[in-house]
């Protein structure tokens, strides 16, 4: 067995009874074969291709007391604490998941509760449902985080899960999200993380589109330590649409990797993803996008894009759009750039007598822009607007205005 | 008003400017006339500081004050204002947060209060109907798929605007049909006072029949050659450039 | 649509019409791999101490590496230890390069049934040949008249003996053989390739070409080129392959090497049309190959064009490493492939020196079960300021069951770099092959053309006489004219 797991299944051994009694049955069900899995294939390493630019045992070793805490589920219409769904949660729990990874299989063995988003068919959820999770406490401290979300058929839901850490200590989140989108279900899903520097942020997003769905899921982070998102939808019903989009705003020694995969498995299908990034002093991104379109999914259309800015000499960024295809008729592209502010816009905007630091300012908000401006939501749009303007001003190191923290 | 002394430049270390002489007073519009690559758009660029030209010699100084010691957008508060010759797309950035930037940065240079929000689209719908410009195109993004002859109408909304005492038109007229050369050059004149000035570069007597010039320039090989009123404007419409390059022994 | 279909039934029928083999007395030694067969070859080739004392390192370090896998490639199981390592096919006479008199005539025959005329007076206008059958350099032609340049091109072996010192220094240089496990292998048991070097200032006045056959049975090409292109030199090289038609996989795993100095330029060019193996997917051979230049001086040039069709498996990224101040770079290729083909190839593009750009233009075509898959890296190290990169990566697909792939990988760390990369993926638009027919042109002419279009922007970069030769080898490959 791997040293660095060791600490992990030496905890499980001491506290697995502990987590099984304060959890249930169906979260029970299948601890054994993830602590199989997790022990036997150890932290993926560099040379596993989607984790090629994440140091992952690095970001697990720290000695991180791990909360076993249940959820606090109170009065938010359509959310559950798993044991009080209104429905059997049993065909969904973990059965999207990719079994062959560790760090997956790690919140499977861990998490003593999961929250269930259920919305039952043909019902509207009139206002956003607002998750938020906040990292407190003087001791350093891993969670992880357990989220099923059900739409049934004609179902629809805007969800907003933010992140924020409201103490100095060191947090490790590692998250696993479950989504099934129904025949002709609408998803809107956004995930903000604020964060600081000492929090590292492990994200698992699984999603299946039912016929005719419509999933868009918008990702931004605004402040963080070390981030690594995945994220795998799988299109299996006709006629279903998906949109990925993200953007990354980093500094210092930040470290930001997101890595999609969208599986086109049968025809008519469409999907988008724009994924934007501005890296400042030391700075680390990476993107990894794979489009696959498997045989027969024809009349596919797929557009990635990832743009980025790299502001300082020792910023780095790491990009891979994929288009893996099998089948002939079909329209997708892939664009891929990294480069700088453009020096004729920085100069026009001078001459106006606009001062140079305000002006890189308004360009990088401007590159920004065009990740917020997709998101249909307005009251998220203006407030994302506002949060990332304070990021780039430098004013945003803790987070803001959650009446949490006050 | 501004005052340029011997002056030199180059670009990727060639020199373009060798020599510039120009005085321009309180209320006069010069115009600079040349063949292509002659420096004129060089000379535009030096004054209002590109990053891209080197100073090698010589001085500017406008209103007193050392120009060459001061950042593009300094001199921009101090009253220079440039009309580029192809103003650059700004996708993302809307016309009415650029302006306001801009606006407000001046003021605070000036020691004023920035601009209420309300004062500030008032300043705007007033301004533009100096150049008639659509509220279509204040409401985009900088220049961003606007026609060529919306962007020049642009260059001189802002500088309605920002209320510059001395503006560069760097060939504003190319690429102009009549009706927007006429549109674009009314509003010119429309801001000047006498107390503004302003240095037009053209190739052509089109713009000059509407800007009416008090001095001409000719600019030849990086040195202001032949200097003198209207009439050289006509003269060289009519008879080209080459006999001021005999004249001068070029 | 049936005219489509039927279409691509023709194309993944269609014939390769290199299979023939060559009948003559081909010396090959025992099969399998030992230090005792390195040493072997290098005692046939007559080798000085530090070249087998080079083979001997490559060995040993390649008997510590295991098998790559492969990310994208279905790869059969290779049997080190069942391929001839040697074979020469000159071997019947004099074994002598120099002279066309000593050459069977049944060599002449092959070259010239492929339309490589091994005589001077056939040659194409400006063009001096270099062919490689199986292991051994079968002729050079033109050397005299390079000679005066002081324009050295020659087999290696021979290079080897005459020039050993420019050899010594440059041998390994650009890859070297621990670079990866073909590289290696490739270096332990080279067996012939071509040499080049151009001195200072000289612009090599005619097309230098290589025609790489393989030919005898159970045997493994690895071939090795080296062009070394001094100050302010000039040379553009181009390289053709076939192979005949066997049911076993035949392995070629080659390494080229290139060199280029202050202000010089050099212009790559290969159509590889080695055979791909049945419309079952049996046989072909095996393409596993490591080109590599070196841009050293300033404003150094290099250009590869690749016309990829044949090969069972086609691995290579003919890659630039840009150290010199203000490099340039280029990579045009075209990859088509039919039936159970696969390639996987690419570039990658090294930004070192300051200024240096690239271009990267990847034209895929599938058709039949095969999979065609573009894998590149542009890397822009700390150093390499105002580095600038182009990449477009475009995929056509003809029929359903093929697939097409684009994995391109970019490491930016400069914050003066400009970087881009486009892909598209589509089929021909059913309103092209409309408008095509509507004007009288014929659903199979119609894909011809579309593909030739195509191409076209790659297939212009190649020399003229290797430009005509690629548009036929696309007309064969995607008319479906069976012949």
């Amino acid at each position: 067995m791997a040293e660095d797991t060791r600490q992990y299944t030496d905890f499980y051994a001491q506290a697995g009874k502990l987590i099984c009694e304060r959890s249930c049955e169906v979260m029970n069900a299948p601890r054994a074969e993830a602590l199989q899995t997790f022990s036997t294939l150890g932290f993926p390493t560099k040379k596993v291709e989607r984790y090629k630019y994440t140091d992952v045992a690095e970001d697990f070793a720290p000695n991180y007391g791990i909360a076993l805490m249940p959820l606090l589920v109170t009065g938010l219409p359509y959310c559950h604490r798993i044991s009080e769904a209104p429905i059997d949660v049993t065909p969904y729990y973990n059965r999207l998941t990719d079994r062959q990874d560790a760090v997956v299989a790690l919140n499977t063995m861990l998490s003593v509760d999961a929250l269930v988003i259920y919305v039952p068919r043909n019902t509207k959820v009139e206002h956003p449902i607002q998750i938020s999770n906040v990292l407190k406490g003087e001791q350093d401290t891993m969670v992880n985080r357990r989220i099923l979300i059900i739409l049934e058929q004609c179902a629809e839901a805007d969800i907003v899960i933010t992140d924020k850490a409201v103490d100095h200590s060191h947090f490790l989140t590692n998250q696993v999200i479950e989504v099934f989108a129904g025949d002709g279900s609408h998803l809107n899903l956004y995930e903000v993380e604020e964060t600081h520097l000492l929090c590292t942020r492990y994200s698992s997003v699984f999603v299946q589109q039912g016929r005719d769905s419509h999933v868009r899921h918008t990702s931004f982070t605004l402040f963080n330590g070390h981030t690594r998102n995945r994220l795998d939808v799988s299109l299996q019903g006709e006629g279903s649409e998906v949109i990925l989009n993200g953007c990354v705003i980093a500094d210092k020694t930040q470290h930001v990797d997101n890595n999609t995969l969208i599986d086109h498995q049968v025809s008519n299908c469409q999907s988008n993803e724009l994924y934007k990034y501005v890296l400042d002093d030391s700075a680390v991104g990476a993107f990894a996008g794979r489009i696959l379109v498997r045989e027969g999914a024809q009349k596919t259309v797929s557009n990635e894009t990832n743009a980025n800015l790299c502001a300082t000499p020792s910023a780095r960024m790491y990009t891979q759009p994929m288009l893996e295809i099998y089948a002939d008729d079909v329209k997708c592209s892939h664009g891929s750039t990294v480069g700088q502010i453009s020096d004729a816009a920085l100069f026009y905007m001078r001459q106006r007598g606009i001062p140079e630091k305000e002006a890189r300012l308004l360009l990088k908000s401007a590159f920004i822009t065009e990740v917020i401006e997709t998101i249909p939501f307005e009251a998220l749009r203006d407030r994302l607007h506002y949060l990332v303007d304070k990021r780039l001003r430098g004013e945003l190191s803790k987070c803001e205005g959650c009446k949490l923290c006050k | 008003m501004l005052q340029i002394n011997n002056l030199h430049a180059r670009i990727n270390g060639k020199e373009i400017l060798k020599g510039i002489n120009l005085t321009v007073r309180d209320g006069e519009v010069h115009a600079i006339m040349g063949l292509n690559g002659a420096g004129k758009s060089t000379l535009s660029n030096v004054i209002v500081g590109h990053p891209a030209y080197e100073v090698t010699e010589g001085e500017i100084i406008f209103n007193g004050k050392d120009l060459l010691k001061m950042s593009p957008e300094e001199r921009a508060h101090e009253g220079i204002f440039l009309s580029f010759q192809q103003p650059v797309e700004i996708p993302g950035v809307s016309m009415v947060n650029f302006m306001r930037a801009a606006l407000n940065a001046k003021r605070q240079y000036k020691g004023e209060e920035p601009l209420s929000a309300g004062d500030f689209l008032k300043l705007m719908r007033e301004k533009r109907q100096i150049v008639e410009l659509d509220s279509r195109l204040t409401s985009r993004s900088v220049n961003e798929g606007f026609s060529g002859g919306e962007k020049k109408r642009n260059e001189i909304f802002q500088m309605a605007m920002l209320e510059p005492t001395f503006s560069i038109l760097d060939e504003t007229d190319s690429g102009l049909d009549v009706d927007a050369l006429r549109i674009v050059a009314e509003g010119f004149n429309k801001l000047r006072t006498p107390q503004t000035s302003a240095l037009v570069i053209t190739h052509y007597q089109r713009l000059l029949d509407y800007l009416k010039p008090d001095i001409i320039h000719v600019l030849i090989g990086g040195m202001i050659v032949k200097t003198a009123g209207p009439e050289l404007a006509l003269e060289i419409e009519n008879r080209g450039f080459d006999w001021i390059k005999e004249e001068v022994g070029l | 649509m049936d005219n489509k279909n039927k279409f691509v039934r023709e194309v993944a029928e269609k014939k390769y019409e290199y299979g023939f083999t060559t009948d003559v007395q081909t010396e090959v030694i025992d099969k399998g791999l030992s230090e005792d067969v390195v040493r072997l070859i290098s005692e046939k080739k007559g080798e000085p101490d530090w070249l087998l004392e080079f083979r001997l390192n490559a060995f040993r370090y390649w008997q510590t590496l295991e098998a790559p896998t492969w990310g994208h490639l279905k790869m059969p199981e290779i049997d080190y230890q069942d391929i001839s390592y040697y074979a020469n096919p000159t071997a019947g006479k004099s074994g002598n390069s120099g002279n066309t008199k000593e050459i069977d005539p049944e060599l002449m025959k092959t070259f010239d049934k492929l339309g490589i005329p091994l005589e001077e007076r056939l040659a194409l206008s400006g063009t001096a040949v270099d062919a490689v059958m199986d292991s051994v350099s079968v002729k050079t032609t033109f050397r005299e008249k390079l000679k005066e340049k002081g324009i050295i091109f020659c087999s290696i072996s021979e290079a080897v003996k005459e020039h050993p010192e420019l050899v010594r220094e440059y041998l390994g240089s650009v890859v070297p053989y621990k670079d990866n496990f073909f590289a290696a292998l490739n270096s332990a048991v080279f067996s012939d390739g071509s040499f080049v070097y151009i001195p200072t200032g000289v612009r090599c006045p005619m097309e230098l070409s290589t025609y790489f056959r393989i030919n005898a049975r159970g045997t493994g090409q690895f071939e090795r080129t080296l062009i070394v292109c001094d100050d302010d030199a000039y040379v553009s090289y181009l390289e053709g392959c076939t192979a005949p038609m066997r049911d076993e996989n035949q392995l070629h795993a080659a390494i080229v090497e290139i060199v280029v100095k202050e202000n010089a330029e050099v212009k790559y060019s290969t159509v590889q049309n080695w055979y791909p193996g049945d419309a079952e997917g049996k046989g072909g051979v095996l393409n596993l190959v490591t080109k590599r230049g070196h841009l050293r001086g300033r404003n150094s040039r290099l250009s590869w064009t690749q016309v990829e069709t044949g090969s069972a498996i086609t691995w290579k990224y003919p890659s630039c490493v840009l150290s010199g101040e203000g490099a340039q770079a280029e990579f045009y290729s075209v990859a088509v492939t039919n039936n159970y083909q696969q390639a996987d190839t690419g570039t990658k593009m090294i930004h070192i020196g300051k200024n240096t750009k690239s271009t990267i233009i990847s034209k895929g075509i599938s058709a039949g079960k095969s999979q065609n898959a573009y894998r590149g890296l542009v890397k822009v190290a700390k150093t390499a300021d105002n580095a600038r990169n182009y990449s477009s990566c475009d995929s056509l697909l003809l029929g359903s069951k093929c697939g097409a792939h684009t994995f391109p990988y970019m490491d930016v760390h400069n914050d003066t770099a400009v970087v881009e990369h486009e892909a598209t993926t589509s089929k021909i638009s059913e309103d092209q092959l409309f408008y095509c027919n509507q004007r009288g042109i014929n659903t199979e002419e119609a894909v011809s053309l579309i593909v030739n279009g195509y191409a076209k922007e790659v297939i212009n970069k190649l020399p003229m006489e290797f430009a005509v030769e690629a548009q036929k080898l696309l007309g064969v490959s995607l008319e479906g004219s069976v012949g």
